[in-house]
């Protein structure tokens, strides 16, 4: 089984989790750019957190047979602070990277008026780059968050078939799917959604243009999600090649728009007698 | 003196790249070409042949874009400024890319930052780049010796180093600290790297 996690967060993870991730059959992700837990204050932090999902992480990622891709962008809740802004002139010059699949994560979290501006501009940075949007829809009042995120992609240059509208459920999967975007689920531990809940959406949806992550990073969260929602939807009856379209051909087509995706991993050169990271450093 | 290694050409790429992306690098080349000396222009607007030296990779495929960006840098005659930039806005690739090119762009010693930044971290990738001729022409006695010895802790092969031979001969300094890792590992009950009696040996200091 292949599996290609299109949203998860592993700046925060260990190199237990890429393994056991590589025994589950996950061979390819995506890293979007998201908040750390603690806010940044400056830009300057930022570019550092870009430049790591673009040198370090990838690196690491290969080491376990992973391709490691990311997203990048101002994330909508430090969109509100106003230090922080800046990172929106910079990144053109992001954009342009091998690595960079798609703009994101982009959306709403309070759906306030900086959260206005950051979305609009990075969709339209998403159109001018050719680069598809990973668009995250709010944890608080979701419903409407998602309704105004469709009317805010709508009125921008980028196609609806271009965005990727993620950590949907059960009371927004109808509106998402009506807008002709992408579908995205994050399957958490107690949270968001479960593999029970995912196989219920699929019966009732299909798998067309469904996405299934397990958006682990420093919260509870489990980096093989992917995996078992692929074994429940296994044990509800669906059959081996629904599995491989939700979990590999379907992010393989959303995130291949960017056409950047670079599946084969080039294991980095030179690595005997345990390399620098099984040793956790020097 | 440094012994550079020959610098690719268009002629040595053009057989292993197909249509779109041959095609690709000479619009790419060109525009380097035209690009301005780096004193001149105005500093803001991004010029078009460092987009396409960020974007070699997906265009001519990875396992070219190590030659193509070297090219780049010389057909746009990259300066330290530029390649400063370049290396400290650039992805883990680019920067591999600038270091690789540091012995046909830079003859003094002002590029050592960018090779200490690179020897600084744990990329096998960098590091493998970073001890290059450029190294072996200007790094410090002390900053070079460990640079050997990151290469032996991170599994980078001696084989990269350049000028070892020449420089590690009669480097008494170096022998004691590989004598010393050997002893480290072999009291840990581990390995120690064929490579690290292969540096010690070309010391020459052996006890």
């Amino acid at each position: 089984m292949r599996i290609f996690d299109p949203h998860i967060h592993m700046t925060s993870r260990t190199t237990d989790d890429y393994q056991a991730m590589y025994a589950s059959g996950v061979r390819a992700l995506v890293e979007p750019s998201f908040w750390l837990g603690q806010p940044r204050t400056s830009p300057e932090s930022f570019f550092d957190y870009f430049d790591a999902l673009l040198g370090w992480e990838p690196f690491r990622a290969a080491q376990y047979g992973i391709a490691h891709h990311c997203t990048l962008a101002l994330n909508p809740k430090e969109a509100n602070d106003p230090r922080c802004t800046p990172v929106l002139d910079a990144l053109p010059r992001y954009l342009v990277k091998d690595g960079v699949v798609a703009v994101g994560e982009i959306g709403y979290d309070s759906m306030t008026p900086a959260e206005d501006t950051a979305l609009a501009a990075q969709l339209q940075l998403a159109a001018d780059h050719g680069l598809p949007a990973l668009v995250h829809t709010p944890h608080r009042d979701k419903l409407a968050g998602l309704r105004r995120t469709i009317d805010v992609v709508r009125e921008s240059a980028l196609d609806p078939e271009r965005v990727l509208l993620d950590h949907l459920n059960e009371t927004t999967v109808k509106d998402a799917a009506e807008s002709g975007s992408w579908l995205g689920f994050s399957i958490y531990p107690d949270t968001k959604m479960d593999e029970d809940r995912m196989v219920a959406v699929l019966k009732a949806h299909g798998t067309e243009k469904v996405l299934v992550n397990s958006a682990a990073d420093w919260g509870k969260s489990d980096p093989l999600k992917t995996r078992k929602v692929a074994d429940a939807m296994l044990a509800a009856g669906f059959g081996e090649d629904d599995v491989d379209r939700v979990l590999w051909r379907n992010p393989v087509a959303f995130y291949g728009l960017s056409g950047r995706l670079q599946l084969e991993v080039a294991a980095p050169e030179a690595l005997h007698e345990g390399n620098s990271i099984l040793r956790g450093g020097e | 003196m440094i012994s550079n290694p020959p610098a690719p050409t268009r002629e040595d790429l053009a057989p292993r790249l197909d249509a779109a992306a041959g095609a690709w690098l000479d619009a790419a080349l060109a525009e380097a070409a035209a690009a301005l000396d780096e004193n001149e222009g105005d500093n803001v607007a991004v010029a078009p042949w460092e987009l396409r030296f960020a974007a070699a990779g997906r265009h001519c495929g990875q396992e070219h874009a190590d030659p193509v960006r070297t090219l780049l840098l010389q057909e746009a005659r990259a300066g330290l400024t530029t390649l400063t930039r370049l290396y400290h806005q650039g992805t883990a690739a680019e920067r591999r890319a600038v270091l690789l090119a540091l012995p046909l762009r830079v003859t003094g010693p002002g590029a050592l930052p960018l090779v200490e930044d690179a020897l600084r971290t744990n990329d096998t990738r960098l590091v493998a780049a970073a001890v290059g001729p450029y190294a072996a022409a200007h790094l410090d006695p002390h900053s070079w010796r460990h640079a050997i010895l990151k290469c032996l802790f991170t599994g980078v092969p001696v084989a990269a180093v350049d000028g070892l031979d020449r420089r590690a001969h009669g480097d008494a300094e170096l022998a004691r600290m590989l004598a010393d890792f050997a002893a480290e590992r072999t009291a840990a009950g581990r390995p120690v790297p064929a490579d690290l009696y292969h540096a010690l040996h070309l010391t020459g200091e052996e006890s």
